[in-house]
């Protein structure tokens, strides 16, 4: 006998067996249907929080350095307190920059206030204002979705004009275009000559879409006459990241008057921090998750295991008559395994019609998202509970004595 | 040639610390044709030696040649190749798979000898017709009587064309008039050539055939040869 028609017998007869014990495979198949649907969950839920953070974090900009007097990530408090005494970045620190890095390939000066922004009877709260150049577009990693970003000129001195984020193009304007309307920000009133497509995620908290950009001397004299600078620096690829790293460290001592033993009193960040540090903590959230809801799937597959056991007690009698009509251990053994897997099979499938409505539920508080590769792990997944808790009992059936399986009940 | 020879064939168990001997040293040889009753008292060892010559069971000790065959050796997955074609089973207690019609309990061997599906059928079917069950094919072993399970039993033993027929006490579970039928058809069978084993305690069963061997002890006894069978 073949082993593809062993498989389609061992399909029939397990069947009729799920059949022949309703009660029996509803419970069984419940304890692998929320097992399932527990480890799916967890597995949706972090697949969607791993794709949005990075999503969120691309605006950052792979190739971009951040120069700041804080670093993004602090080993302690401690830290903290000591980088808060460091100088500020001025603009003449700036403006010698610009001048000195060459290996650069963008060089935006940063600035940021909070600020309401009305349009008439309409306003945006705590709205995001980024005072910067016209080399941000370069470096900011955003695209423009309506009209221009600011030009050189504009970035230099005088015409009020402004960008505006998604969250408050919407928050301001219903149906109308937000192009040329005067809006105003604080005190000031500004012309919108640019609006940015959606870019905000979980990492920003909205922030990215709800900012407002203007020249940066606008900022200067009208919000902040001396903010603490943030500069972006684009290498330009990924490649010369640390070679335009080592100058700028060494421009930025100078500029800052360090002597050769004092330490660096500013921070060069870039997203590989955050990465780092979010690869491990996510790699830790989801072992830890998935191994808990795993638990689940474990005891579903300790029922399964349990009732095979059960199942090959009560039919000692069928292994016998099947054995004496010619049936070989390996026939035996297929015909269990089928029937614990085409359980937890069918758990699989009914746990992923539970699983699909919920994520979409789930995706009002979380991006959660039901991949089809993690569609294909479940059902792996449960092929494999099956086989592995189902072998015990089906090794226990082939292994059996004819002569005694046949006498049994009687 | 003979059939099935065995020689000095013995079976212990060991039943704790006592060793229980079912059968010492027999030896017995059975041609192709002959239909043959072992009888004896129970716990005389008449089921050992027909698990052994129906394959189900090694001897401890001797040699069993069925069919030219050297079986007294073999692992469980050559036995189960030699009882799926050599050997057909009629049980006291029928043995039929509850669940499955009389078809599919029928087709059971023929899937274990990997015959194709339609072939399978065709075969079932006629080997069902033989036994007087067309009408029956569909009908499952509880909605049947005694004897048609029986007979049912009968068809799934032949289908294979086996080389020995090999029934345990194949009337215990039916009535007399219905046991009457199925020792007729065991007659009938006997007469077209198949080779019978009935393992039974009754007289009136063992003397339809034309060999009684008498069993006591774990020895043979008596081998008798009736030349009227059946009176």
């Amino acid at each position: 006998m073949n082993l593809l028609t062993e498989l389609k017998e061992g399909l029939c007869i397990s069947w009729d067996a799920i059949r022949a014990n309703k009660m029996r495979s509803i419970l069984t198949t419940l304890g692998i249907v929320i097992g399932i649907v527990t480890v799916t969950l967890m597995g949706s839920a972090i697949e969607g929080l791993n794709r949005s953070f990075l999503k969120s974090i691309s605006f950052i900009g792979a190739d971009v350095l951040y120069v700041q007097r804080f670093n993004w990530l602090n080993e302690s408090f401690e830290d903290w307190i000591k980088m808060r005494k460091r100088r500020e970045i001025t603009l003449a620190q700036v403006q010698a920059l610009e001048r000195q890095l060459t290996l650069a390939q963008a060089i935006t000066p940063q600035v940021q206030a909070s600020e309401q922004v009305k349009y008439q009877k309409r306003h945006s709260d705590s709205v995001t204002i980024t005072g910067t150049t016209e080399q941000f577009q370069f470096t900011g990693g955003f695209t423009v979705a309506d009209g221009r970003f600011l030009t050189a000129a504009e970035a230099q001195g005088g015409r009020p004009v402004c960008v505006i984020g998604f969250t408050v193009a919407t928050n301001l304007f219903q149906r109308q275009s937000p192009l040329g309307a005067k809006i105003s920000i604080g005190a000031q009133t500004f012309e919108v000559i640019g609006v940015l497509e959606k870019q905000g995620g979980l990492l920003d908290g909205g922030s990215l879409d709800n900012q407002a950009i203007i020249p940066l001397n606008q900022f200067i004299t009208h919000f902040q006459s001396h903010p603490d600078y943030v500069i972006q620096v684009k290498a330009g690829n990924v490649g010369q990241l640390e070679e335009v790293k080592a100058q700028l460290r060494g421009v930025m001592r100078r500029i800052r008057r360090l002597a050769p033993t004092d330490p660096d009193d500013f921070a060069i960040n870039q997203q590989d921090q955050i990465l780092d540090m979010f690869h491990k903590v996510a790699g830790t959230i989801a072992a830890i998750g998935l191994f808990i809801t795993g638990l689940s799937l474990f005891v579903g597959g300790i029922g399964i295991m349990n009732i095979m056991f059960v199942s090959v007690a009560e039919r000692t009698r069928e292994i016998g008559i099947r054995k004496a009509l010619g049936a070989k251990r390996r026939t035996i053994l297929l015909q269990f395994l089928i029937e614990a897997a085409a359980i937890c099979l069918l758990g699989g499938g009914i746990g992923l019609g539970f699983a699909w409505p919920l994520t979409f539920a789930m995706q009002k508080y979380l991006p959660a998202t039901l991949s089809p590769s993690l569609v294909a792990l479940a059902f792996l997944v449960s092929l494999v509970t099956g086989l592995l808790s189902g072998f015990f009992p089906a090794w226990r059936a082939a292994r059996m004595n004819p002569v005694d399986a046949l006498r049994s009940g009687e | 040639m003979s059939l099935i020879r065995l020689q000095s064939i013995s079976r212990r168990y060991q039943m704790g610390a006592e060793t229980i001997h079912a059968l010492r040293a027999v030896s017995l040889e059975i041609q192709r044709g002959e239909y043959v009753a072992i009888m004896g008292p129970s716990g005389s060892g008449k089921s050992t030696l027909m698990n052994l010559i129906g394959c189900l069971d090694t001897p401890t000790a001797g040699e069993y040649e069925l069919n030219s065959v050297q079986v007294s050796q073999m692992d469980d997955n050559q036995l189960a190749e030699i009882r799926n074609k050599e050997i057909g089973f009629i049980f006291q207690t029928f043995n039929l798979l509850p669940r499955s019609d009389a078809l599919r309990n029928v087709e059971l061997p023929l899937i274990y000898s990997g015959m194709a599906a339609e072939q399978r059928r065709q075969v079932a079917l006629d080997a069902l017709t033989s036994v007087g069950l067309a009408d029956r094919v569909h009908h499952k072993p509880n909605e049947m009587s005694g004897g048609q399970r029986q007979r049912v039993a009968v068809a799934r033993a032949l289908v294979n064309q086996p080389s020995i027929l090999l029934a345990d006490e194949p009337t215990g579970n039916l009535d007399t008039r219905t046991g009457l039928e199925i020792l007729a058809l065991f007659n009938e069978l006997s007469r077209r050539g198949n080779t019978i084993i009935v393992v039974t305690h009754e007289e009136d069963v063992a003397k339809h055939a034309r060999r009684i061997i008498r069993i006591r002890d774990g020895s043979i006894a008596a081998d008798e040869r009736q030349d009227s069978p059946g009176a």
